[in-house]
């Protein structure tokens, strides 16, 4: 104590930590704002995170939603024998090949009558699907008595049209009060409207206008550019296209060409549409798409100007396309159905056709084969590293192996598959059992390490209680410690499966990318799973896929959802504390 | 014939199970208690020693069958499609093809006959295994039953057979590794140095060249694109995306960790524990359109907005995305290693006067730092090797760029897409792919294997 | 408040330390506390002379700790955790809602069961106090803290040469001598202290016995212990609880001596406990 008695009482006084002087207050008062603002840090990363969830999920599911339902035209339609069984065999085989797409076409031609030309024809029977006859066919296989009668069937409209009309960027503004009274110079093909008013004046200036402030954009991008240090060579295109658009717009309002590049006008006339080409304030010149009843006198307002105000370019579906699929819906023929098709069928090139069943099948082959090895090899591992391993070398590197095994990057099992199962086993590629392989062996470090800890929270009372009344080590673990143990594995291997369900890069790897239309019916065949299944959609440019994509997605996260409930529940029901 | 296999396998082992516990209760005559083992086990004793040599007869010997039958059909293919590698392997394949019931239509003469020797071999071998394994597992049936007796131990001899098994499961594991290791470093080391290969890079040109495209590799007459394994482009783009990802991800998942483990009531924990849960479940693939549809054209928006350039895949879209893959994995690890920090050291600070926030900031984080530090470790590693994310919203372009709003492509997207598709075996370019596999193989388990070992010291130091 | 006097809680002037003027430093009337449904401390009413040390003695689990813990509000980090009654201490009601906890804990200070250095050097173990309450305007001053407070604690001697290895690598006596300089390096008016000596060995627990002698000249102390040895080698009070009641409080002679409750007496001949 020799150092007490040197200073320890009489060692120098400490000052008193002070709450009253000002000094002291504002000291405070700092650490408090301090400790406010760290917890609104906190506060605020669970937010983000939160926020990006949010995001995530409802960009998916506003995507989703209208990629399980499909646009269909209904009505009856004629089931012309001549067009399936001529020689009225009736027997099945006949009834399948028959041709039903021209019926529906013959259904289409009926509902907007005195479509003339092959171009115009093309564009309207480019509304239907190439399976648009599909659903007619198995309601005449199913009663072939339908053949020669009318039948009320529904016609899958394709994914342009279908997009379309689910997508409400397109709008359509008419225009009623028309002024003057409009001269059709004919019914069909290139006609003239002669107009008693400057109908048409306003509608110029708007077509100036929006050209004016499209050069504006292009000068604007060039300077950007300029700014950047572009080469003047690099820009020569995009000058030269202001200059073009600058002399249309500056030009004399006499008379504008319409292109595809500005907004759409037509015409609706004596029962007809025209689209117009060009205009002068009193007068359009266009092209007929659907056929005018006469050439009669229109009276003001009885006719009008319509402006699909999205730019043709800009849409994948052209004016005439929009204007027949517009009269479709004016009659009341399309509706838009569940489209339960998604689930019954495999993949299709044409998007109104592309359905999951063939990838859901695939992934649950593939799933049995994961499952069926790795939860008998992963358990009885467990058994032995928790149970029976003597405290060795070996133990020591089994076990940093699998705590490595489960950081490995998932492709790397890939190139293991690639390597070892295709190209030394020569396993066959894209197959549902190579798969299951691959995914077995990337998901058995997860259950080797949920089954052990399952297996150590069951105290040693147990074994000891086992091993008393002359049971074996390996009795008491069977018949004892595995039973209760059982819940806890049970959990982690449901949380490796939901693992292994949603794994796309390493069935990249072993060929499960391949184009299958037909669902699989066994190990060996050719097979996709859902993941790959998004992916491949994903990269399709057709807008309709992305919104297959996203349902396929939101089937995808709703499995997911199951079975992590359901391990969720396991746990809860089975949780016991020793 | 794999399930003529399996019938017999199946029928050796029940057949076994009942002769000998029949035999068993009839040696025993009613006295089990005298018997040293139960009827069922000398039953399930003899059923594996009937079971076990005709399941690895067949195994190995279809194995055998295959690469018999392989090596018939080369020699049956001729001198200059054999000489020739990747014409070799097309062949081989095809007539494979032939022999598994696909479409012969298009199969000339030679692969014809390649895939009949082919399918005459294989039938050959695959049914003189089917008689081997039969005759084994008879020898081990008959074997088994002339053991059964009073005294016999089987229930012992079970379960050393029993325990063999569970050994087995255990290494399995290892096997994997070793696999690994065999595909990666076997196909590596071809890369590099095995001279049937053209247009191979040395080491060197690999680990620092500048320039990546082996997408030129095959067309030999297409003298001006120049074939380049120029790994440092794909380092860089790697690095890059990660580097975004644990910017995004490090801060939100440690403070959400803290957050979690310090502050948040009973309730919140509740609602908020289940969010981290579901965002670490969604599967990488979601991820990579949400990327690649949402993300992205958000980004190049806003670039414009502040009139920069963005390309429309950028590694900063991938990189976000990544980090909010990552974000839950920062966090519940983060959450365990602070949940481990003992509160005695809580209490000290407290009873110091510290405020909440002191307390975490200057006791608990810095005892909690080397685990912390090996959170982020793995999660780097995770992130290293993510694929579908960056394959999806990350590009093609090998660009050698430091900037975020440029597109770059990283290690797994190109093994990706080297393998994805048609792929010639035994090129320069898929050997590429391997070399790739082995660069990211080697570093995610470096950096597992230290993080692993800080947390498990740093374990032991609170235990 | 209520002060007429408890016939149990005889604090009278004449403690064993004459020189001590023995007015009341805390004083706690009916104290109760709940952890979610237990009550774990029945109305415990108690006071504690200045400049002395008041041992609470009693079986595991009898709330001596609780109440300990009640003094520098540390049960308020325990979530399930209520406290009812009064504790003032110098008159005022530390459970006043205006009270701020971070400045009660600055004049209480506490050393726990287990020794608990920060995982940092033995330096800023001690200045850390310092440093969060702003005692100190140069590192020359805070140099004077540290070294005076590790006198104090008489740990000085033995690391004034290692001031900048870990604290967690010091021996367990040493760590807790560390843990009570970091208390007094803020010059807290009260220290308590929770079986400060239950995970040290006979020799570093005398040096403990011994520091806590020199200690009492300048602090409020309050201790938990299990040893009845040790509460009678180092205090002046002594406090018997059992199953959450003070069952007697008293001069630690007369309480080992002459226990006045039944209870006391048979825990005291060590027929139960």
């Amino acid at each position: 104590m020799t150092d007490l008695t040197a200073g320890g009482v009489n060692a120098p006084a400490i000052r008193r930590v002070e709450f009253d002087t000002e000094e002291a207050k504002a000291r405070l008062r700092r650490r408090y704002r301090s400790e406010f603002r760290f917890k609104v840090y906190g506060f605020a990363a669970l937010a983000v995170t939160t926020t990006f969830l949010l995001l995530l999920l409802s960009s998916i599911v506003s995507k989703g939603i209208p990629g399980f339902f499909q646009n269909v035209i209904v009505t009856d339609v004629l089931v012309d024998a001549g067009k399936i069984d001529p020689e009225g065999n009736g027997d099945a085989a006949t009834l399948r090949a028959g041709d039903y797409t021209a019926i529906a076409r013959a259904a289409l031609a009926e509902a907007i009558p005195g479509i003339e030309g092959r171009q115009l024809k093309k564009e309207l029977n480019g509304l239907l699907s190439s399976g648009a006859g599909d659903a007619l066919r198995e309601q005449v296989l199913a009663d072939p008595s339908l053949v020669g009668q009318r039948v009320k069937t529904q016609l899958l409209l394709a994914d342009e049209a279908d997009v379309f009309l689910k997508d409400s960027s397109t709008t359509i503004r008419t225009i009623a009060d028309t002024r003057g009274i409009a001269t059709p110079t004919g019914t069909t093909g290139d006609v003239t409207i002669f107009v008693g008013a400057n109908d048409f004046a306003d509608d110029i200036a708007e077509v100036k206008a929006e050209l004016k402030a499209k050069a504006a954009a292009i000068m604007e991008a060039i300077e950007r550019r300029k700014a950047r240090g572009a080469g003047p060579e690099s820009l020569k295109d995009l000058e030269r296209e202001a200059a073009d658009l600058r002399i249309r717009y500056e030009a004399a309002a006499t008379s504008e060409t319409l292109d595809s590049k500005t907004p759409s006008r037509l015409v609706a006339i004596n029962g007809g549409i025209v689209k117009v080409k060009e205009m002068t304030p009193t007068l359009v010149k266009g092209e007929v798409i659907i056929p005018l009843k006469s050439t009669a006198d229109a009276a003001p307002g009885t006719w009008q100007i319509r402006v699909y105000e999205k730019p043709e370019s800009n849409r994948n579906l052209n004016d005439r396309g929009l204007t027949f699929l517009e009269a479709l819906k004016a009659k009341g023929l399309v509706e838009n159905r569940f489209n339960w098709a998604f689930f019954t069928t495999g993949d299709s090139r044409e998007a109104e056709l592309a359905g999951i069943q063939g990838a859901l099948v695939g992934s649950i082959l593939t799933l049995l084969v994961t499952i069926g090895l790795c939860l008998p090899i992963g358990v009885l591992a467990a058994i032995y590293l928790e149970e029976f391993a003597p405290k060795n070398r070996m133990t020591e590197l089994i076990e940093i192996n699998i705590n490595n095994l489960a950081a490995v990057p998932s492709i790397v099992f890939g190139l293991l598959g690639l390597a070892v199962f295709l190209n030394f086993f020569n396993l066959p590629r894209s197959a549902p059992l190579v798969g299951g392989l691959v995914l077995a062996l990337l998901v058995l470090p997860t259950i080797i390490i949920a089954s052990r800890a399952a297996l150590k929270s069951v105290p040693p009372s147990i074994r000891e209680a086992a091993l008393g009344v002359g049971a074996s080590h390996q009795q008491a673990v069977f018949h004892h410690v595995l039973p209760l143990a059982m819940p806890g594995i049970m959990t982690g291997t449901i949380i490796g499966m939901a693992h292994a369900l949603g794994e796309t890069a390493p069935l990249l790897m072993i060929g499960m990318i391949a184009f299958i239309v037909d669902v699989p019916t066994s190990l060996t065949q050719a097979a996709t799973v859902l993941p790959v299944q998004i992916f491949l959609w994903s990269d399709l440019p057709e807008p309709a896929f992305k919104m297959k994509t996203a349902a396929a997605i939101m089937v995808l996260l709703a499995v997911l959802f199951v079975m992590n409930g359901l391990a969720i529940w396991l746990r809860k029901k089975f949780e016991r504390r020793w | 014939m794999a399930s003529w296999y399996a019938l017999v396998a199946v029928g050796l082992f029940i057949a076994g199970y009942i002769l000998a516990g029949s035999r068993a209760r009839a040696v025993a005559g009613g006295d089990y208690a005298g018997m040293h083992s139960l009827p069922t086990y000398h039953g399930l004793y003899t059923a594996s020693l009937a079971f076990l040599p005709a399941l690895f007869i067949f195994i190995c010997g279809s194995f055998i069958a295959g690469q018999l039958a392989t090596y018939s059909a080369i020699s049956a293919l001729p001198e200059n499609i054999q000489s020739d590698v990747l014409r070799q392997g097309a062949a081989l394949r095809e007539a494979i093809n032939i022999v598994r019931g696909g479409s012969p239509a298009a199969a000339s003469a030679e692969v014809q006959s390649a895939a009949e020797s082919y399918g005459s071999v294989l039938s050959a071998g695959q049914w003189a295994t089917l008689a081997l394994g039969m005759l084994a597992g008879f020898g081990g049936l008959s074997w088994g039953l002339s053991r059964v007796s009073m005294n016999f131990r089987a229930r012992n001899n079970f379960e050393k057979l029993v325990h063999g098994l569970l050994w087995i499961c255990a290494t399995i594991a290892v096997l994997t590794t070793v696999g690994i290791v065999f595909s990666v470093v076997g196909e590596t080391y071809r890369f590099f140095f095995d001279p049937d290969i053209k247009g191979k890079p040395t080491v060197f040109e690999f680990l620092f060249g500048t320039d990546w495209n082996p997408q030129a590799a095959m067309r030999a007459d297409q003298g001006d694109i120049q074939t380049a394994y120029g790994f440092l482009p794909l380092l860089t783009g790697t690095l890059l995306i990660t580097t975004i990802a644990i910017v995004v991800a490090g801060p939100l998942g440690l403070f959400s960790a803290i957050y979690l483990a310090e502050y948040a009531s009973p309730r919140m924990r509740a609602i908020a524990k289940p969010i981290l849960e579901i965002l670490a479940g969604i599967p990488t693939v979601v991820l990579g359109f949400f990327a690649a549809l949402t993300v992205a054209p958000y980004i190049r928006g806003w670039g414009e907005a502040f009139g920069l350039e963005v390309a429309s895949e950028s590694a900063l879209a991938a990189g976000v995305v990544m980090g909010m893959m990552i974000i839950p994995f920062i966090s519940s690890l983060s959450d365990d290693v602070i949940n481990a920090v003992p509160q005695s050291l809580r209490d000290g600070a407290y009873a110091m006067g510290a405020t909440k926030s002191e307390t975490i900031r200057q006791v608990i984080l810095p005892a909690a730092l080397p685990g912390i530090v090996s959170a982020f470790m793995l999660a780097i590693s995770r992130a290293i090797g993510e694929t579908m994310i960056v394959v999806m919203a990350a590009g093609l372009a090998a660009n050698l760029t430091f900037n975020p709003l440029d597109a770059v492509t990283t290690i797994t997207v190109q093994i990706k897409t080297i393998l994805v598709g048609d792929q010639e075996f035994d090129s320069a370019k898929t050997l590429a792919a391997f070399a790739l596999g082995f660069v990211l193989f080697f570093v995610t388990l470096v950096l597992n294997f230290i993080a692993l070992k800080v947390v498990q010291r740093y374990r032991e130091q609170y235990d | 408040m209520d002060m007429r006097p408890d016939p149990l809680i005889m604090m009278t002037t004449q403690t064993a330390q004459a020189t001590v003027a023995a007015k009341p430093k805390i004083v706690a009337r009916n104290v109760n506390v709940f952890y979610g449904e237990k009550h774990a401390l029945k109305d415990v009413s108690v006071d504690i002379p200045e400049r002395s040390v008041t041992s609470f003695i009693g079986p595991s689990g009898c709330g001596k700790s609780t109440f300990l813990r009640c003094i520098n509000r540390m049960n308020d980090t325990v979530p399930s955790c209520r406290v009812e009654g009064t504790i003032l201490i110098d008159g005022k009601d530390i459970y006043d809602p205006a009270l701020d906890p971070v400045q009660l804990r600055a004049r209480v200070g506490m050393v726990f069961q287990k020794p608990n250095p920060f995982p940092k050097s033995i330096y800023d173990n001690v200045a850390y106090g310092p440093r969060i309450h702003g005692l100190s305007r140069s590192k020359g001053e805070l140099d004077q803290i540290v070294e005076a407070s590790l006198r104090k604690a008489s740990l000085w001697e033995e690391v004034k040469d290692r001031l900048t290895d870990s604290g967690t690598g010091l021996s367990g006596g040493q760590q807790q001598r560390l843990c009570i300089a970091r208390t007094i390096a803020i010059n807290p008016e009260i220290i308590l202290m929770d079986e400060p000596c239950s995970a040290l060995d006979p020799i570093a627990t005398a040096r403990i016995e011994e520091l806590m002698e020199e200690l009492r000249h300048n602090f409020t102390i309050v201790i938990v212990t299990h040893s009845m040895q040790q509460a009678a080698r180092v205090s002046q009070q002594t406090a018997f609880f059992h199953l959450g009641h003070v069952v007697e409080v008293g001069e630690t002679p007369q309480i080992f001596t002459n226990p006045t409750d039944k209870r006391t007496q048979d825990y005291i001949t060590g027929r139960f406990g």
